[in-house]
């Protein structure tokens, strides 16, 4: 079975189901935390291939690259910032192998992990050219879309929406950003809110706006106040939980139960693509594919 | 009393040049530049970290204070130091292995050394076995440690784990801190304190410090 094309059944269908966490499973799997994640894709690909496996079979429609962290400035931390291209062709080579067209694979764009001048010291020039080239390298390795995700800065998800629309003009892009309930509503640590997420990302170029990265509790609210300022599909990938330390282990406490139910919730309030982010496993996407088909 | 007002409020607003020139001002006008530090810089900093805490202000707006804080450091150290104000005690800082965000970590730092203590800051992706060199060749009676990730959380339970395979654990304090660090999380790993944001971070260090 083939998936079709993305943009349609975003607008059209039952809510598509992403996949769960990348960086929790690689850790669980033995990579050294201080590595580069980015660096498994040049060095292991094949454990790439098998957690895309585990999510493709738990269910996932949209599998993503393990390239979160695949942009000039964190790479450089690494000494891969010239390995950039090699990674994004690895890590969706990978993935690809896995799914073949039985799901779409998603090609992760995250923060640079650097302030924008005048707040921070990164030229936004310089930090929109590093997007596009992300992107660009995503594009060319066969990525079906791009998700700019686990945002803060509105500014700089508006630079790496725009570079992704200039760099890889064929490919939908998902934008989403990481909000905390306050007294006040919701909003990212930086101070921006759905509804100016909702608004500025459109105008920037998204395909789909939304949350990651976040209190799974969160999620129906922003998603309600995401389609009251804006018509585009909503995306959400909430956590398993805030995680605690158990018997010498970081435990994500959120069962996959729980997560699936919050999904009726979800679907009233029009969630169009639907998945994990830290510490959800492949039970999570299982628990989650049951609940989005009724089954749950 | 309102220079020190006006003081407290321009840093609460960030801006730099206005404290810059108000710390001149108070020690112009002979304020004692302890006082000067605890009732117009700290008393700022100590409101901007309390409306960050409840989210009516964010991040930015608590970096250009941090900034107009540390203008106001520069012109009033010299002058703490003349002083004689006793060192509080000596702090190393870092963000754990694998980490590499400091924005937090540095806001600690300022704090803490607005508040008189010495701070080594080790900077990021710092490994377990610097942490303890550090304080056991400064004497540091407190090991700060920052994560963002959820995944280099686990480094900070090998600094504990560290201090205590030393024989350290009578006199340096491990305080834990970061967005995905909970007081579950301090507790599960034996830390001696959690810090929900840089002002609680402060106020744990200068209770454990008073307690070694």
């Amino acid at each position: 079975m083939s998936v079709g094309p993305f943009l349609e059944r975003l607008r059209r269908g039952p809510a598509i189901l992403g996949d769960g966490a990348w960086g929790t499973m690689l850790f669980s799997r033995g990579l050294s935390t201080g590595d580069a994640p980015e660096r498994v894709c040049l060095e292991r690909p094949g454990l790439l291939t098998e957690i895309a496996g585990l999510y493709l079979a738990a269910g996932a429609e949209v599998v993503t690259t393990n390239t979160f962290g695949a942009n000039p400035e964190r790479l450089a931390l690494h000494g891969l910032a010239d390995r950039l291209e090699e990674i994004c062709a690895a890590a969706v080579a990978s993935v690809r192998k896995a799914t073949g067209d039985r799901a779409w694979v998603s090609g992760s764009i995250g923060p640079t992990g650097s302030l924008l001048a005048p707040l921070g010291r990164l030229d936004p020039a310089v930090a929109s050219a590093g997007f596009a080239r992300q992107a660009a390298a995503l594009a060319a390795a066969g990525a079906d879309l791009l998700c700019v995700e686990t945002m803060t800065d509105l500014a700089e998800a508006e630079l790496a929406v725009r570079a992704a629309r200039v760099a890889a003009p064929g490919l939908p892009v998902v934008a989403t950003m990481s909000f905390e309930a306050t007294r006040r509503g919701f909003f990212t640590v930086m101070g921006a809110s759905p509804k100016q997420a909702a608004v500025r990302l459109a105008a920037a170029g998204a395909d789909a706006v939304g949350a990651n990265c976040g209190d799974g509790e969160t999620m129906a609210g922003i998603v309600r106040e995401f389609r009251a300022h804006g018509d585009l599909p909503v995306a959400v990938r909430p956590n398993a939980g805030l995680p605690t330390f158990v018997e010498g282990a970081l435990v994500h406490p959120e069962t996959p139960e729980a997560m699936a139910a919050r999904v009726p919730e979800l679907l009233e309030a029009g969630v169009r693509l639907l998945g994990g982010c830290c510490g959800t496993t492949p039970d999570h996407i299982r628990a989650l594919r049951l609940a989005i088909d009724g089954r749950g | 009393m309102d220079l020190l007002k006006e003081l407290a409020e321009n840093l609460r607003l960030g801006e730099d040049e206005a404290v810059r020139a108000g710390t001149r001002a108070a020690l112009d006008a002979g304020l004692a530049p302890g006082e000067i530090l605890r009732t117009g810089l700290l008393a700022g900093m100590a409101v901007v970290g309390g409306e960050f805490g409840r989210r009516e202000i964010f991040l930015p707006d608590v970096l250009l204070a941090a900034r107009a804080m540390q203008a106001g450091m520069e012109v009033l150290r010299p002058h703490l130091a003349r002083d004689g104000a006793p060192e509080a005690g000596r702090v190393v800082l870092g963000t754990v292995q694998g980490d590499l965000h400091d924005i937090g970590k540095n806001l600690v730092g300022i704090l803490l050394r607005g508040a008189g203590y010495e701070v080594i800051d080790l900077g990021t992706d710092v490994p377990a076995a610097r942490f303890l060199e550090a304080a056991e060749t400064s004497g540091a009676g407190v090991i700060g440690l920052s994560a963002l990730l959820t995944t280099t959380m686990p480094r900070m339970a090998e600094v504990v784990s560290l201090v205590r395979e030393r024989g350290l654990g009578g006199r340096v304090k491990v305080v834990v801190g970061g967005a995905p660090v909970t007081q579950a999380f301090a507790d599960g790993i034996g830390a001696d304190g959690w810090g929900f944001d840089a002002e609680s971070a402060v106020r744990r260090v200068k209770a454990l410090m008073e307690s070694v």
